[in-house]
């Protein structure tokens, strides 16, 4: 049997929306995932060094107050850093679409903006995983 | 109430009623089985007097501005003036946000209501690493009275009422607020505003706590003290349920855990000796205005009423104004939609309309942008017209409290009023509401209604215009959004650097001393902080003091 897809849902930085990120949380959880829902006020090394404790497949980054750039930025240089950029970053939160290609070009691998069906969100993770894995 | 003759002859045609009902739906089925109010309460099909036979108008409705409230809390409402039009705002630096406040005074707001960013709310100066990337994004970046002295810059503090959304740093603002004033010539006890305060709702739902919930509440009851004795027309918290509800709660859960939060501020001031009949004067409180139009306006009515009564039951509150729930609305951020956002425009006027049928004391209404970025000035423009369209040319602020009587509506005030009060018995079981904080009670509750909302949404169940139905395809990216530029931190921490070299730092070293000492003590921590404010103390500094004795708080994970 495959081994079950395990992703960190992270809050990174001060922001204190956690609707979005404990629906998502929930969401991927009742897909069969294995979720690490990290809480508040996450720093970006916390982020990363939560993900390599727990072996994760994926980061899912959920930023509601515009900080957006600088935190998928850090957050991929550090993975980088650590030779673990094999690990998918995804996110999403009130992020303008004008955004999306600067997050994307830095390594992000989807941006999920309000109104998305989670179903959207899981199906697009699991490819993604299943991708991964492929090349491991 | 009605005698018995006049029931029976409605039951009998209610009976007559059904049966047709039961033909006509055998023929033409209703759009669903069953039909509930957004937050889950069954409605039936129609309401009649019968639903509220036993409704006692004189003792649960009474006149508007006698208790229990539930028609108003003034007797002549709206006919007198209006809410007040108060635009949350505030962006990036200190000079920006005075232009956009002089805008909205200029366009007709009647009051300023400040939106600081993140560090700043949570006692961050803007060069301390954990600010990097936040600085001047959710709101404006004020370090010091230097920043204060611009964002309030030619506006007259002494005319002009001023909220300020600043919870566990509320003390270090309130003083800005107060130096400021000073510098200007006005004493302390002219001003008139609120600052929100309410640091257990930033525990449940909102984030922006700072300090454990012990030393916090004695921080927010210094406040009520210290402004009981020297700025009479404050309001010293806004007990919030809007956020509360923004983090998915049901309206029901939103008028339980606010109420409940009060309780917990009461009993708090009450052990420092003080008296609920005079610092309950200046409480106000916060709710959401949700797209359920009828729940909504039955929610204000119902939180109306059931906080009089706590006021006069539980507490013995004698003074009317201190049983008076007095309280701001914001129009429900979670219900913009990014798809077609120009739709918001009328999901956002059916909310104020709910919140002014509601009694609301004042008013905030979300732009069509919001769900993408922070709004632009002609966005903002159009939500304070929302407003004032419908003050000046709906009619419903003609007569008071204008559903009254509506059977719908009595009953679901009456249904809204006793579910929250089985939250606020069952959060009394679990110890109170630090204790049931603790214990991860209301943030369960809420989290399960967020998920039950979502899934209703994705099932179909539930429809979003423009979401999960009447999708269009169109291009986002044309949109003109209002940006903060990377740029803003930086400046802002030049100014910083260069106003700490200009300032007397040995006073400031001497009045965080103090500060330190009234910390570790048991007096009013106001004074100690004004007096570090005024010597351009910053906020970062002060808050690493009380940090340094008081500690932080750590979230309670519960998923």
């Amino acid at each position: 049997m495959d081994r079950k897809i395990r992703v960190v849902v992270a809050k990174p930085g001060l922001d204190g929306h956690d609707r979005g990120a404990k629906v998502v949380a929930r969401a991927l959880r009742d897909a069969g995932m294995e979720v690490i829902y990290t809480g508040l006020r996450q720093s970006p090394e916390q982020i990363v060094k939560t993900a390599l404790q727990e072996d994760a497949d994926a980061i899912g980054l959920s930023i509601l107050s515009g900080a957006h750039e600088y935190y998928f930025k850090t957050v991929i240089d550090i993975l980088k850093q650590n030779n673990a950029d094999d690990i998918i970053v995804f996110g999403g939160g009130v992020i303008p679409e004008d955004d999306i290609p600067t997050l994307k070009s830095l390594g992000a691998g989807a941006i999920f903006c309000p109104g998305t069906n989670t179903q959207e969100t899981i199906s697009w993770l699991k490819e993604a995983v299943a991708k991964k894995r492929s090349m491991e | 109430m009605l005698d018995s003759k006049e029931l029976e002859q409605i039951r009998e045609q209610k009976q007559h009623y059904d049966e047709q009902v039961e033909k006509s739906i055998s023929k033409f089925p209703e759009r669903s089985e069953n039909f509930t109010t957004s937050g889950g309460i069954p409605l039936k099909r129609i309401y009649t007097p019968e639903d509220i036979q036993d409704e006692n108008y004189a003792v649960s409705l009474a006149f508007p501005g006698t208790y229990p409230y539930t028609r108003g809390v003034q007797p002549t409402m709206y006919r007198g003036r209006f809410w007040t039009m108060r635009q949350y705002a505030g962006f990036a630096t200190a000079e920006d946000s005075n232009k956009r406040y002089r805008y909205l005074l200029s366009q007709g707001t009647t009051g300023l209501s400040v939106a600081f960013d993140l560090p700043t709310q949570i006692g961050y100066d803007s060069d301390d690493p954990m600010a990097i990337g936040e600085c001047g994004k959710v709101g404006v970046a004020i370090d010091s009275l230097a920043d204060a002295e611009i964002l309030f810059n030619e506006i007259p503090l002494n005319k002009v009422s001023t909220s300020m959304t600043i919870n566990a740093p509320a003390s270090i603002l309130l003083s800005m607020y107060i130096a400021v004033a000073e510098k200007n010539g006005i004493s302390m006890d002219k001003l008139s505003g609120t600052i929100q305060n309410d640091i257990l709702k930033e525990y449940i739902a909102r984030g922006t706590y700072i300090f454990p919930p012990k030393p916090s509440m004695r921080l927010i009851t210094d406040i009520f003290d210290f402004c009981s004795r020297n700025i009479p027309k404050w309001n010293t918290i806004s007990i919030s349920g809007y956020h509360i509800r923004e983090a998915g709660s049901t309206a029901i859960q939103e008028v339980a855990f606010t109420l409940a939060d009060g309780i917990a501020y009461i009993e708090a001031a009450i052990k420092t000796g003080q008296d609920p009949n005079i610092f309950g004067k200046r409480l106000s409180f916060f709710f959401n205005s949700h797209n359920d139009f009828l729940e909504e306006i039955a929610k204000f009515r119902a939180a109306r009423r059931l906080w009089a009564k706590i006021m006069k039951e539980r507490f013995g509150v004698t003074d009317p104004k201190a049983q008076m729930l007095r309280f701001h609305t914001q129009t429900a951020g979670c219900t913009l939609t990014a798809q077609q956002a120009e739709n918001n425009i009328v999901r956002v006027a059916m909310q104020t309309m709910a919140a002014v049928c509601g009694g609301t004391q004042s008013l905030h209404t979300n732009s069509l942008d919001e769900a993408l970025a922070l709004p632009t000035d002609k966005s903002v423009r159009i939500a304070l017209r929302t407003q004032q369209i419908v003050a000046y040319e709906s009619g419903i602020t003609n007569v008071v409290d204008p559903f009254a009587g509506s059977y719908v509506i009595e009953k679901l005030t009456n249904e809204i009023e006793e579910a929250a009060v089985k939250y606020i018995n069952k959060i009394d079981e679990l110890g109170g509401m630090i204790s049931a904080i603790e214990q991860g009670y209301p943030q369960k509750q809420i989290q399960d209604s967020a998920y039950d909302y979502q899934k209703s949404i994705e099932s179909g169940e539930r429809i979003i215009v423009g979401v999960n139905k009447f999708q269009i395809d169109e291009d986002l990216r044309e949109r003109k959004l209002l940006k903060v530029d990377a740029s803003v931190g930086q400046n802002q921490i030049k100014k910083l650097h260069a106003m700490k070299e200009a300032r007397d730092n040995v006073a400031v070293k001497e009045k965080l001393s103090k500060v330190k000492e009234a910390a570790q003590g048991n007096e009013n921590l106001m004074p100690a902080i004004l007096d570090a404010v005024r010597v351009y103390a910053t906020e970062g500094e002060i808050c690493n003091v009380l940090r340094s004795v008081f500690g932080e708080y750590k979230e309670n994970v519960v998923l």
